[in-house]
């Protein structure tokens, strides 16, 4: 989560505050080696694929295995991201941030996206993607990858690719960066 | 679980003017102004954030652009909007300010968007309703969300408004767009000179942190930007510059003048202009010219004000963290 999201998602000015590390910086590499070959699996090649990103958490993430992606298969692959926060249902609770930017590629139609998360929790970001990729076109098929799954689903939502299943209870937080990732909670 | 939320006042519930504002909220809706440029820019230019709000535009005085940019900003969040203007209304059968104010919040407006030509105005209907109220133009007071996008524009430009160095020429006294556009442009650092026949110079500016010259050609060649206000010939009855002629020979900017701006100036002009007294045509299309981006970035601008109003700014229940 970026820094200045996190000021402003409620609880304002609340610090996170960490209780275990679940995964080190090596488990969340070969979480997304992983995931890379069963995106290549699953869809025999890189043909096609658009990774997009979700604004703030899912952006890095999504970089990350685009280069493994690369790496494996020899080629670039087609990449962007994508800022949700207009097509929330919620609008109001999570801020919508400057920085966090839309930037897809003018033609989606025919294409496979992979929508790319940080956090899978209650479902509601990844239909407001959903809808949000639907108004830039008509894309063959839609995927999710997410970093972790850490239950508590409110909508028919599954992810394609996860890196790692978390039970959690409802008012932990699950907090993804380049370090590692780390169950907590939030305190005022 | 549920619980209580402060939420940091990033915006006020009115936008009545560009006093008062901080430096911190204009800059922020600025850069919010980037993100909403974008979304007119995708193949279905319109998002559902303000799904369910009613934005109403009540003008008591004409306007094409800053009407109809409110109204497709509206409709591109997805709100619905209705048009109160005056002509058309029950005014004529002596309808109060108060009595259409209320009718109108009645039928359900989150958002009065007010336009009249006495000053003060938007203020007062704010204390007649629960909806937000923004300034589109109060007589010769304010215009907050033309110097708004007029510093938007500028920014686009060159990246920051510090240390530029901004002219804005013409019947300064008659008009909001120069008082707004003088609190904004200072606010973010620019320099400004008012440039006008003393006539045309208000009567109070004393606090103003401006320079001031009464003859053009004087500091032309200093400007990074040359800001045109519209000449406002309904005015011109009272006898504050001996023609319009004149005032288009020593105030205008046509392309016998623009010569001596700086290459890399900007020309910009909030509209309508009148060909001939304050620019001419070939300084209109001039590439150091502006004024259309003015123009496009009004609707993105404004989004960015309807969305920054409407979301809340109160004590909000919520259920869920993440």
């Amino acid at each position: 989560m970026a820094d200045r999201e996190r000021r402003m998602t409620p609880p304002f000015g609340g610090v996170f505050v960490p209780s275990a590390r679940v995964m080190n910086r090596d488990d969340m590499r070969r979480a997304i080696r992983r995931m890379a070959h069963e995106i290549i699996e699953k869809n025999q090649g890189l043909d096609e694929i658009l990774l997009v990103g979700l604004q703030t958490g899912g952006v890095e993430l999504a970089q990350n295995l685009a280069r493994e992606l690369e790496e494996i298969e020899g080629r670039a692959v087609d990449s962007g991201c994508l800022d949700v926060a207009l097509h929330r249902d919620d609008i109001g609770l999570r801020p919508v941030v400057p920085e966090a930017v839309t930037n897809l590629p003018d033609q989606i139609d025919g294409k496979i996206v992979v929508l790319v998360d940080d956090v899978l929790f209650t479902g509601r970001t990844i239909r407001a993607a959903l809808d949000a990729i639907c108004h830039f076109g008509r894309p063959r098929s839609i995927q999710l990858a997410v970093m972790v799954d850490r239950g508590h689903r409110e909508l028919p939502i599954r992810p394609d690719y996860v890196g790692k299943n978390l039970p959690t209870r409802i008012d932990e937080l699950v907090d993804v960066t380049e370090e590692g990732v780390d169950l907590g909670v939030m305190r005022k | 679980m549920s619980i209580d939320i402060e939420i940091p006042p990033m915006f006020n519930k009115h936008l009545l003017g560009i006093e008062g504002m901080t430096r911190e909220q204009l800059e922020l809706i600025l850069e919010l102004t980037d993100r909403f440029a974008e979304i007119g820019k995708r193949p279905i230019p319109k998002v559902p954030a303000l799904r369910g709000r009613t934005v109403a535009s009540v003008f008591f005085e004409d306007s094409t652009r800053t009407r109809l940019s409110f109204e497709s900003a509206a409709r591109r969040l997805s709100a619905d909007t209705l048009t109160f203007s005056a002509g058309s209304s029950s005014l004529s059968k002596g309808e109060s300010l108060r009595d259409t104010v209320e009718v109108i919040s009645s039928y359900g407006a989150d958002v009065l968007i007010v336009r009249h030509n006495m000053a003060g105005t938007p203020k007062r209907v704010s204390e007649w309703t629960q909806a937000s109220v923004v300034n589109a133009g109060d007589g010769c007071h304010e215009h907050p969300t033309q110097a708004l996008l007029d510093c938007y524009t500028l920014k686009q430009q060159r990246g920051s408004l510090d240390g530029m160095s901004i002219g804005i020429v013409g019947d300064i006294r008659h008009s909001r767009v120069a008082r707004s556009n003088v609190l904004a442009f200072t606010s973010l650092g620019a320099k400004v000179t008012l440039i006008a026949p003393q006539t045309l110079l208000p009567d109070f500016m004393e606090n103003w942190p401006v320079d001031v010259s009464n003859v053009f050609d004087d500091v032309i060649a200093d400007l990074d930007a040359c800001y045109l206000l519209r000449m406002q010939s309904e005015r011109q009855s009272k006898g504050l510059v001996p023609s319009l002629r004149e005032y288009a020979k020593d105030f205008g900017l046509n392309a016998r003048r623009s010569l001596f701006l700086r290459k890399d100036a900007l020309i910009l002009h909030p509209g309508p202009t009148n060909q001939g007294v304050e620019i001419t045509a070939e300084v209109t299309t001039d590439e150091r010219s502006i004024i259309l981006d003015q123009v496009t970035n009004g609707v993105s601008l404004r989004m960015a004000v309807l969305f920054m109003l409407l979301s809340p700014h109160e004590s909000t229940q919520m259920d869920e963290v993440k």
